[in-house]
């Protein structure tokens, strides 16, 4: 006998049937590992034959690494300020070249390949091999001895965001493919009577850049800045994430003190993520 | 039909700086050299690592030898397979991302057709915990999974990276799903709603109807999981250690592997590691990327445009 149930009980049954395989992974693979992890963050871990060893120490791990790890929270301020940094150079830059590629020019399609290329060949150890070789730098500039002289004469608090900037340029622009073409995508949407209308009724082409192609890329531009803030912040080459690596393993950190260190650097980029986002909601709010 | 004549003064006008359909050649100037000028600086890194790699130790050390070498060299592709261990690697970088792909696109797929087609409850909890997997860093969730693997025996087994694949929890799954939840949500539902009154069960509907209809957003899912997996080395080098090899992870330890095959002490001074070797090695790592990159190149740059991720 079937039993009768109704339409939006059956709609239901088989919407979670269709997502049960992601919640079953969601549950193995990220929420119950990152509850563990928290816990070990509140633990001294040994590994030992039979498996991990727990020994309650609070907040132990957390101070250690904001107040007593001289490297660690350097290299957070490192990481905040470089990520605070890139991010607006990547946003403008795919923006511009957005804008370059949605003109109608010859041979586009061309150049659309070269700056999407990065987004395939981005990975770990070939960044490494580039920078070691030092050719993710500005060509020319970065080992230009009037540019290092007057490096030397700024503060060091000033100096490394240059540094970083000079050192790193090409690889910062590496960063912003997958943003081209969103930025792209958003900008073919764009209904183009909009820009007709304005040009008849006498706006500029500057004009018509301010008052309606940056307001109608706010969406855009927040997917973009969140995908750029993630994706810098999960490279695997980031000094704090091989810092928070190598501690695993090491004699005086262990586990309990990476994952201490891991939820720290987390927070910092859930704080990174909601500057960024409250700065562009302002923006659009004043755009619209 | 009268013949308009313009007078040369406007026509040579609007040649130089156009008019209301054409750019003139002065802006197009500027805007090609514009994209011209940065497409070298995005190449750059690009091109001093081929013609490096193609440098003898004699043009190593030349200071004249600057961006073409004297002579096409071989030597360094030749010491760089051997230490990559390349034909082997290689198998398995693709065995090692192509698996998983399958297995994340496959899943992906229904998880964006469940959430884009029914409605039930909790489903925007189950969009805020999406975007949570994206956000998370691996290192908060890395370490418990290592240990568990390691009991069950898995650690350096691909299973370690193809088991959270095929639960919709591989690398990057959530940007997936969401590819598939915008394909479903803007394709028409009418032909589904008239099969499902012909009596076809829901599986079945997805496989006959929704699946053929979203190929593009399969087609540019797998491709860009499979590169994204290739390039991936956090996750392989915690799971896969003491096992499988991947090309970068490969990559990562040169020097070593350079080492253990040229002993530092006993060869001669151009059998040293230098850095034309280590950019043959680089090169060797994405060259099969670039060789995939450029056959389907169409179905990188067009993606995002096909599948409609904008933002709103």
């Amino acid at each position: 006998m079937k039993i009768p149930i109704s339409l939006r009980l059956r709609q239901a049954l088989h919407g979670y049937g269709f997502v049960s395989l992601w919640l079953i992974g969601f549950l193995l693979f990220t929420l119950l590992p990152l509850v563990e992890t928290l816990r070990y963050s509140l633990n001294q871990v040994t590994v030992t034959a039979q498996g991990i060893e727990l020994q309650a120490v609070q907040w132990a791990n957390y101070s250690r690494a904001l107040f007593t790890d001289p490297a660690f929270v350097e290299l957070l301020i490192g990481y905040a300020v470089e990520t605070l940094i890139s991010v607006p150079i990547i946003l403008i830059f795919s923006m511009i070249i957005a804008l370059l590629l949605n003109l109608n020019l010859r041979g586009k399609g061309l150049f659309r390949t070269i700056f999407f290329l990065p987004v395939v060949i981005t990975s770990g150890p070939v960044i490494k091999e580039l920078v070691a070789q030092g050719v993710t730098a500005v060509p020319g500039i970065a080992s230009n001895a009037a540019v290092t002289g007057f490096l030397a004469q700024l503060p060091r608090s000033l100096r490394s965001p240059v540094e970083y900037l000079m050192t790193s340029f090409i690889l910062i622009l590496w960063f912003s493919g997958v943003q081209i073409l969103i930025y792209l995508a958003s900008l073919q949407k764009v209904d183009k009577s909009v820009y007709e209308a304005a040009a008849i009724d006498g706006a500029s082409a500057w004009e018509r850049y301010w008052k309606i192609t940056l307001p109608s890329l706010s969406g855009a531009t927040v997917v973009n800045a969140i995908y750029t803030i993630v994706t810098l912040s999960h490279f695997s080459e980031n000094k704090v994430i091989r810092y928070i690596y190598g501690q695993t393993y090491a004699v005086q950190g262990g586990i309990g003190y990476a994952s201490a260190m891991a939820f720290l650097y987390f927070a910092v980029m859930v704080i990174l993520l909601l500057i960024v986002y409250w700065f562009l909601s302002q923006w659009a709010k004043r755009g619209g | 039909m009268q013949q308009v004549t313009v007078p040369f003064l406007t026509r040579l006008r609007f040649l130089l700086f156009g008019n209301r359909t054409r750019y003139g050649v002065v802006l197009s100037t500027v805007l090609y050299a514009l994209l011209i000028a940065i497409g070298f600086v995005y190449l750059y890194p690009l091109l001093f690592m081929f013609v490096t790699s193609i440098k003898s130790p004699d043009d190593l050390l030349n200071p004249m030898v600057q961006w073409v070498p004297s002579e096409l060299y071989a030597g360094n592709y030749l010491k760089a397979l051997r230490v990559l261990n390349y034909p082997k690697v290689l198998l398995n970088s693709f065995l090692v991302s192509l698996i998983p792909s399958l297995l994340q696109t496959a899943v992906a797929s229904l998880v964006g057709y469940g959430l884009a087609r029914y409605r039930f409850w909790g489903k925007n909890l189950i969009l805020v915990m999406l975007l949570a997997t994206f956000i998370v860093p691996p290192q908060n969730t890395v370490i418990p999974q290592m240990l568990t693997y390691k009991q069950l025996g898995l650690l350096g087994s691909p299973l370690a990276l193809i088991l959270p694949a095929a639960l919709g929890q591989g690398f990057r799954s959530a940007i997936f799903i969401l590819i598939f939840y915008q394909t479903f949500v803007s394709l028409p539902k009418v032909l589904e709603e008239s099969a499902r009154l012909d009596g076809a069960s829901d599986l079945r509907i997805f496989l006959t109807l929704a699946v053929p209809a979203a190929l593009p957003a399969f087609i540019v899912s797998l491709i860009f999981s499979v590169v994204w997996y290739w390039n991936e080395t956090f996750l392989t080098s915690i799971f896969l250690e003491g096992g499988v090899t991947t090309l970068p992870m490969q990559l990562s330890r040169f020097v070593q592997a350079y080492e253990n095959l040229y002993p530092p002490g006993t060869v001669n001074i151009f059998d040293r590691l230098n850095e034309a070797v280590k950019m043959s090695g680089t090169f060797l790592n994405i060259a099969p990327l670039l060789v995939i990159y450029f056959v389907l190149q169409r179905w990188f740059v067009e993606s995002v445009e096909r599948t409609g991720i904008t933002g709103e």
